[in-house]
């Protein structure tokens, strides 16, 4: 999980990440930061996560859930 | 399998060409505050493009690169046996544009004419047919135009398209060759998503009517009617991340060739943040991933002959480099080829 927020900070460049926040409400958030967060899940956990399937998560803690259940953290 | 092989076979001169007028991203702030301007230029790296005015189209931008190409090469107009026009700009709904610019360009009534209306994937497949025709023992030259007006389809003020596109044409020959050059295709589809990057209204499904053209806002704040362009950004993204490694997976093992003995690849440039994942996952370094996206922007199908020209014309008019060209684009359709190009003729790029 650590390592996880780690990475979310660096594609998001924002300083400090909840796994509880809804990342949907961050200054940050566009489509183009949505598109960072497929790109770096891509590069670290080998998985393109589907728009629709996507769409379906809302905190943190749901982006690092859907990692961990389809791919070994 | 759309899996195709060729020898002997070559483009022997490509040219390009861009309308005079530049938009410039950084002052594009109005519709858009600047920090979307901002984060736009950093994660596509389009940070200038080209836009035709309402009296240039593609055929015209095509018209100036193959009058610039055939000076070049010393060609004799009745040696074009061929002429391919890949737009999805066309002139008219009909007739093709191929026929008018047989006639423009002065070539023999003895030339088949026709259209490809593909997009991104245009000039890989426009290729693939250029190549088959001149395979050929009758066809002596294949012309393959290829341009775009994209900053005429979509809306300026339309958050996911409003600073990519720009407009561009180009003109490529094929030929037999007197050398080996093994050549390898690889063609795809999937038209479960066609709607991943498409214009709903206008064609015949959706005709165009008082509704097609009314002006709406959307959630994300874009503002377009259903006869300009729409694109899922996302699910583009989603598409090339999976789509476009596996297609060259299938062709280098296809042609049996290493990775390392590509000069040159070649991606449709559609947004920085797309190549640089594809590279990042094919581990091609950067001194072969030549990009003009920071200059033209998505200029769709004419992406790759753009590149080409603008980024390695001296490498390509010098020596032989073996190239890897990739095309992806709206159908969803998308494409991959191997082949070599020897001492290629390239005029500078035109600007009309």
């Amino acid at each position: 999980m650590e390592q996880f927020l780690e990475q979310l900070v660096e594609v998001l460049e924002r300083e400090d990440i909840d796994p509880e926040d809804e990342f949907r409400d961050y200054e940050e958030w566009d489509s183009l930061a949505f598109l960072s967060i497929i790109a770096m899940i891509d590069d670290n956990y080998d998985m393109v996560i589907p728009g629709e399937e996507f769409a379906k998560l809302n905190k943190v803690i749901d982006i690092y859930n859907y990692i961990n259940n389809h791919h070994k953290i | 399998m759309a899996l195709l092989t060729f020898d002997r076979i070559g483009i022997t001169g490509v040219a390009a060409s861009v309308p005079r007028q530049k938009i410039v991203n950084a002052e594009s702030t109005g519709f858009f505050t600047p920090k979307e301007v901002k984060s736009t230029i950093q994660k596509t790296g389009i940070a200038e493009r080209r836009k035709a005015d309402k009296n240039i189209c593609a055929s015209d931008l095509c018209h100036a690169a193959a009058e610039a190409l055939l000076a070049e090469m010393s060609i004799e107009r009745d040696e074009i046996d061929v002429l391919i026009f890949v737009s999805q700009t066309p002139d008219y709904r009909m007739p093709v544009t191929g026929t008018i610019l047989q006639d423009r360009l002065g070539l023999a009534q003895t030339t088949a004419a026709f259209d490809i209306n593909l997009e991104g994937s245009g000039y890989v497949y426009g290729l693939a047919l250029a190549y088959s025709f001149a395979q050929q023992e009758s066809i002596r030259k294949v012309l393959l135009l290829d341009g775009e007006t994209p900053t005429k389809v979509y809306s300026f003020k339309d958050k996911a398209a409003g600073l990519l596109f720009g407009d561009g044409g180009s003109a490529t020959i094929v030929e037999k060759i007197d050398y080996d050059n093994p050549t390898y295709f690889s063609l795809n589809s999937d038209g479960a998503g066609s709607h991943i990057i498409w214009i709903k209204g206008g064609g015949y499904r959706h005709p165009s009517s008082a509704e097609t053209l009314r002006v709406k806002e959307h959630e994300d704040g874009s503002i377009r009617f259903d006869e300009q362009g729409v694109i899922d950004v996302a699910g583009f993204f989603e598409f090339t991340s999976r789509e476009v490694p596996a297609d060259m997976v299938r062709i280098f093992e296809y042609a049996g060739e290493s990775y390392e003995a590509i000069d040159y690849y070649l991606f449709h440039q559609a947004a920085k943040f797309i190549n640089d994942q594809i590279a990042k996952k094919m581990e091609i370094p950067d001194d072969k991933l030549p990009y003009s996206i920071h200059k033209f922007g998505n200029t769709s199908s004419v992406s790759i002959p753009l590149t080409m020209v603008s980024e390695i014309g001296d490498q390509l008019r010098r020596d032989k480099n073996r190239i890897f060209l990739s095309g992806f684009g709206a159908g969803l359709s998308w494409a991959s080829a191997i082949t070599s190009i020897d001492r290629c003729l390239i005029p500078k790029l035109v600007e009309i």
